[in-house]
């Protein structure tokens, strides 16, 4: 029952992660169809923030919580950049987005291997977060612990889906972005410099790709190529649950994790991906567009 | 339209029938190689050699500090005279992480540049990649990784410590700590599945109890479920055999889920003070690792060795045991060269007996039968500085024996 | 007049069929050494490849980002054969007997020892594979970036798959060390040649193969698919279908690419399948031209030839130039250097008729007239 428990939990954990990763896709891929697979070395650009602040600021605390502003400035400002030099010609050609991308993306791996060198580099995460709470032990004397620094990227990533609920939902800046994704052209006679809130969107975007590296460095290696390996698996979680559509992502990012960890458990980790890639493609013939589908001109 | 099609068709078929039956006068399988035509060129003041690492791709990190100690090791070489009068120019090609170009660079080496010996290559597959390349052509490759024991081509040299002399060295201390109890994690590649097959049968006859065993896709960084797994157990010890990335994931995981070294250590044999650098101490401090080097091994030999490195790549640049063997193979190859007064690879491969080299690691000999070397086998933990201290070693150095044939225990394994 | 431009092109495409194999059988043999006319084996595998790729991408608009998984197939399929045979009757390849602990050679090998079923197999596996997942996936109108993700997730999950059972595929390893080639010994430097040569004759083959296909009706049908599908299925075909016979005979290049690309190199292992390879096959074919018919050829060999030449003295250089041509390329130059002759075709003789076999235009810029 503890292990049941405990699994349940590192399902949701990963799916925390995911949704992590997701959210900025969720964004650029989700809101404004560029398939960015450059997202991956934006979330590698947020981790060596936090290397570089904790250069600069010694305590690991205080650096990892400057770092979150930092990072996501540094990567959202890495989109804007990626949208107005190259992405903002391609609007019309989706799957040119996505090679354009890569090719920026290995260009990028190559910038931090001059920079920061090919070995991985190391971050000090702060005491707090190396701990775990416990919650039981069970009769047979195995502790049901939940590991701290899950906890704070399971806030994390609750924090950043409210705020950007409330953005989307509540803020002109919102109202104009829904506006833009839902008909482009109608948007731009109405006034709304269609232009400058694809910049913002792609900002806020990457920015969460930011964010979601510096929560990484408390989970895995930071290195040139850390963010290739995980962001097929996040544009999964996009795709699945549906483009334009938060809600989607977050109960697919729940559920792959959670359906990986199980069958994890009981099989292997390599028997687990191919299961869960079976699943989506299985999903995929129920819903083709996904869990959710937003009715936009963009979708016909 | 249909007319031309045919007739377009049938041409293309005639060229392809035209094209074998042209050239189709080969030799045929079992009718004797004839291909083993090119010879190393040692005609002028200077010998080739051939440098084969990854400079880039996943395994960059690694390979890079081999690479950088061949070349510091035959730097000492021409600053000393060379070998048999001539000077060692070293032609460097980029693996990239990949096997397939592991062999053609091997080729291009071997037929292009005509280099009398290689040095290099790190994971086992591409070894086996770049094997018969080397066999066919009769070229002679040093290979300076620890590995999985169970191969023994007649053109490899093996100057990194096979099984007999990392994994039981590693379980025998285990085993003197009273551990009763393991559990194997490993990167599901050819290293961790063999290494662990090896474990188990130790365990077998050592009253050890393998509690479970998992692999992770190599560059896998999710190891919530894999630690939950050691943690239910309640192992005496982890058996870590896991590669790159995965390790920084997993003594991430290991520590946040409450795991100790005093409660549960982990013995890993992937982690050198490269390694340790770049996951952090905060995580490893006082887990054990198994080598047969360390920087902080004692001796004027290996003072001399770190100084010089240091020197030439940087104060805060770590040594570790497979660059030293790295180092070592090409003394050990200049060694060979003088002793058979020749560059031909079967004289030099006919002189390798017996031959010693004062190594930073202490006294190696070749053992001419196997082609692999004796080592000292040691075990030490990770300190907070970052290095590793010796907390055990087998005395003296042991002989290398890549079938376990001297092991009761692992008869059926091979 | 029609009759006329289409005599006159299939004049100059045989002119240029006869050129090519001019270049390949005669040239290519005398000026090159052994190693680098095997290194020019492989560069020509990957452009069957990409024969298949310009099909389906350039022709049919299916961004392929799987074509790994195909090329694996087919690799694996060849190697399995190569490595019984090598092994003898009745033994056991060498890699089993050491990791696999098995007693008996698992059922899933024994057809592969036939060498008729595995010829077979190289083509008709991958094909029936793309047919399995195009047929779903087309179907339910699975298309563009969706179509393209999930395709990288199948590389993914078919590598992922391969590396786990070590002791019945050589995992990470791969199959290695391939001494023979249906009796003839590859370290022979005169089997070598012959088969370059195979090499050389296939691809010749394929690329006649997907000319016609070009040029018939089917290939209208395609590139009507791709520019609008809506319509075509307002005309009353299944575009599903139409997507489908490219999206197969594509796997099926790929298939024969990596049989071939396995006497050739001498290995076929995961890492030449997975997301990677799967994207760099694409590179190529993007660099030279997606829509033309020897624009992937060229721009695969081109691009696998800059690899080499300058990995070997520079590797950071090359990672910065690869992808710097690849965002250069897609972005400004959809249709590729074979674009660029196709300008100044254009520039130097006005008045010239229209080029069929000139690259067509590729669907983005269609669109982007359409909306502009």
């Amino acid at each position: 029952m503890t292990l049941v428990l405990s699994q349940f939990f590192t399902g949701i954990s990963i799916g925390a992660v995911l949704l992590l990763i997701a959210l900025g896709l969720s964004l650029t891929f989700g809101q404004m169809n560029v398939i960015n697979m450059a997202h991956g070395e934006f979330i590698m650009a947020g981790a060596y923030t936090t290397y570089v602040l904790q250069q600069v600021i010694s305590d690991a605390g205080v650096s990892l919580l400057i770092a979150l502003p930092i990072a996501f400035a540094v990567a959202g400002l890495m989109g804007v950049a990626l949208e107005w030099l190259l992405i903002r010609r391609l609007y019309t050609r989706p799957l040119d987005t996505l090679l354009v991308t890569w090719g920026v993306s290995l260009i990028l791996q190559q910038v931090a291997r001059d920079i920061f060198g090919t070995p991985n580099v190391q971050t000090r995460a702060p005491d707090l977060l190396t701990g775990n709470v416990k919650l039981f032990t069970s009769a047979d004397g195995v502790e049901l612990t939940i590991a701290n620094n899950r906890l704070f990227i399971l806030l994390l990533v609750v924090l950043a889906i409210g705020a950007l609920t409330m953005a989307l939902r509540f803020t002109s800046l919102g109202r104009r972005i829904r506006a833009v994704v839902q008909n482009r052209d109608l948007a731009a006679v109405s006034g709304i410099p269609t232009g400058r809130v694809d910049r913002l969107t792609f900002f806020i975007g990457s920015g969460l790709a930011g964010i979601a590296g510096v929560a990484l460095t408390l989970l895995g290696p930071i290195g040139p190529t850390m963010g290739t390996n995980i962001i097929i698996d996040a544009f999964l979680v996009v795709v699945v649950g549906g483009i334009g559509q938060l809600k989607g992502s977050v109960i697919v990012a729940f559920t792959l994790g959670v359906l990986q960890s199980s069958v994890e458990y009981l099989t292997t980790l390599s028997v687990a991906k191919v299961i869960v890639f079976v699943a989506i493609v299985a999903f995929l013939q129920w819903r083709p567009q996904g869990m959710f589908t937003l009715r936009t001109r963009s979708l016909a | 339209m249909s007319r031309f099609r045919g007739r377009r068709l049938m041409a293309c078929s005639a060229i392809l029938v035209a094209a074998v039956a042209l050239t189709a006068c080969g030799s045929k399988t079992g009718e004797g190689a004839t291909g083993a035509g090119v010879t190393a060129d040692t005609s002028g003041d200077t010998v080739k050699v051939g440098l084969l690492n990854s400079l880039s791709g996943t395994m960059a990190i690694s390979e890079v500090t081999v690479r950088d100690s061949i070349k510091l090791a035959v730097e000492e070489i021409n600053a000393a005279g060379g070998v048999l009068g001539k000077k060692i120019e070293p032609i460097s090609e980029d693996g990239a992480s990949d096997w397939p170009t592991f062999a053609e660079k091997a080729t291009k080496l071997i037929k292009e540049d005509r280099v009398v010996a290689v040095f290099g290559c790190w994971t086992s597959a591409s070894r086996k990649a770049v094997k018969p390349v080397f066999e066919s052509n009769k070229a002679l490759l040093f290979y300076p990784v620890q590995y999985e024991g169970l191969e023994q081509s007649p053109y490899i040299f093996y100057t990194g410590a096979t099984t007999n002399q990392q994994i039981v060295p590693g379980l025998d201390y285990l085993k003197a700590q009273g551990k009763k109890t393991v559990y194997l994690v490993g990167s599901d590649y050819v290293f961790p599945r063999t290494a662990n097959k090896i474990i188990k049968a130790y365990a077998a006859a050592n009253g050890m109890t393998v509690l479970g065993e998992d692999y992770a896709p190599l560059g896998s960084t999710e190891f919530g479920t894999i630690t939950n797994k050691v943690k239910a157990s309640k192992a005496d010890a982890v058996f870590n055999t896991l590669n790159g990335d995965s390790n920084v994931a997993f003594f991430k995981e290991y520590k946040s889920a409450g795991l100790t070294a005093a409660t549960m250590p982990v013995v890993s044999v992937s982690i050198a003070e490269e390694e340790v650098k770049s996951i952090g101490t905060q995580y490893l401090a006082d887990q054990l690792t198994a080598w047969n080097y360390y920087q902080t091994t004692p001796g004027a030999a290996n003072d001399k060795f770190v100084k010089a490195y240091k020197a030439k790549f940087g104060a805060d640049k770590p040594t570790s045991d497979p660059m030293e063997a790295a180092y070592v193979s090409v003394y050990l190859w200049k060694a060979m060269v003088e002793k058979a007064k020749s560059f031909d690879v079967e004289k030099v491969k006919a002189a390798s007996d017996g031959i010693t080299f004062d190594a930073p690691e202490g006294l190696v000999t070749i053992d001419g039968a196997t082609q692999h070397i004796s080592k000292t086998a040691r075990i030490g933990k990770i300190g907070a500085d970052g290095l590793i201290t010796e907390v055990w070693n087998s005395g003296q150095p042991v002989k290398p024996d890549p079938y376990l044939k001297g092991y009761p225990w692992a008869a059926g394994l091979s | 007049m029609i009759d006329w431009i289409s005599k006159r092109t299939r004049a100059r495409a045989g002119l240029g069929f006869a050129l090519g194999a001019i270049l390949l059988f005669a040239v290519a043999p005398v000026a090159l050494t052994d190693f680098r006319l095997s290194l020019l084996a492989k560069y020509l595998c990957i452009a069957m490849v990409a024969v298949g790729i310009g099909l389906a991408w350039g022709r049919g608009g299916m961004l392929t980002l799987g074509q790994g998984v195909f090329f694996g197939l087919g690799g694996y399929a060849m190697a399995m054969h190569l490595k019984l045979a090598d092994a003898g009757e009745g033994n056991m390849p060498d890699f089993m007997e050491l990791y696999g602990q098995l007693d008996e050679l698992p059922g899933w090998w024994k057809p592969f020892a036939n060498p008729f079923f595995a010829l077979a197999a190289t083509m008709l596996l991958p094909m029936l594979v793309a047919f399995l997942l195009g047929s779903l996936v087309f179907r339910r109108r699975v298309r563009g970036a969706y179509f393209a993700i999930l395709s990288q997730a199948l590389a993914a999950a078919l590598v992922i798959f391969l590396i786990g059972q070590q002791g019945t595929t050589g995992g990470t390893n791969g199959l290695t060390d391939i001494k023979g080639f249906f009796g003839y010994d590859l370290a022979d430097p005169v089997n070598k040649r012959m088969v370059y040569f195979i090499v050389a004759a296939v691809l010749l083959v394929l690329l006649a193969l997907a000319r016609q296909l070009m040029q018939s009706r089917y290939g209208e049908l395609l590139v009507a698919v791709r520019d609008s599908e809506e319509r075509v299925r307002f005309l009353g075909y299944n575009p599903a279908n139409v997507k489908l016979v490219a999206y197969v005979v594509a796997a099926g290049m790929a298939g024969l690419a990596g049989a071939l690309f396995v006497p050739a190199v001498g290995i076929i292992s995961p890492a030449l399948i997975g997301i990677v390879p799967s994207i760099e096959f694409v590179i190529g074919v993007a660099v030279g031209g997606r829509a033309a018919l020897l624009g992937p050829v060229l721009g695969a060999v081109a691009v696998a030839w800059a690899r080499t030449a300058l990995s070997e003295k520079f590797p950071g250089t090359w990672t910065y130039l690869q992808g710097l041509l690849f965002v250069v390329v897609v972005a400004f130059l959809p249709g590729g250097l074979a674009s660029l002759v196709g300008m100044v075709r254009r520039r130097t003789r006005p008045a010239a008729p229209a080029e069929p076999t000139a690259p067509a235009q590729p669907p983005a810029t269609v669109l982007e007239g359409a909306s502009a």
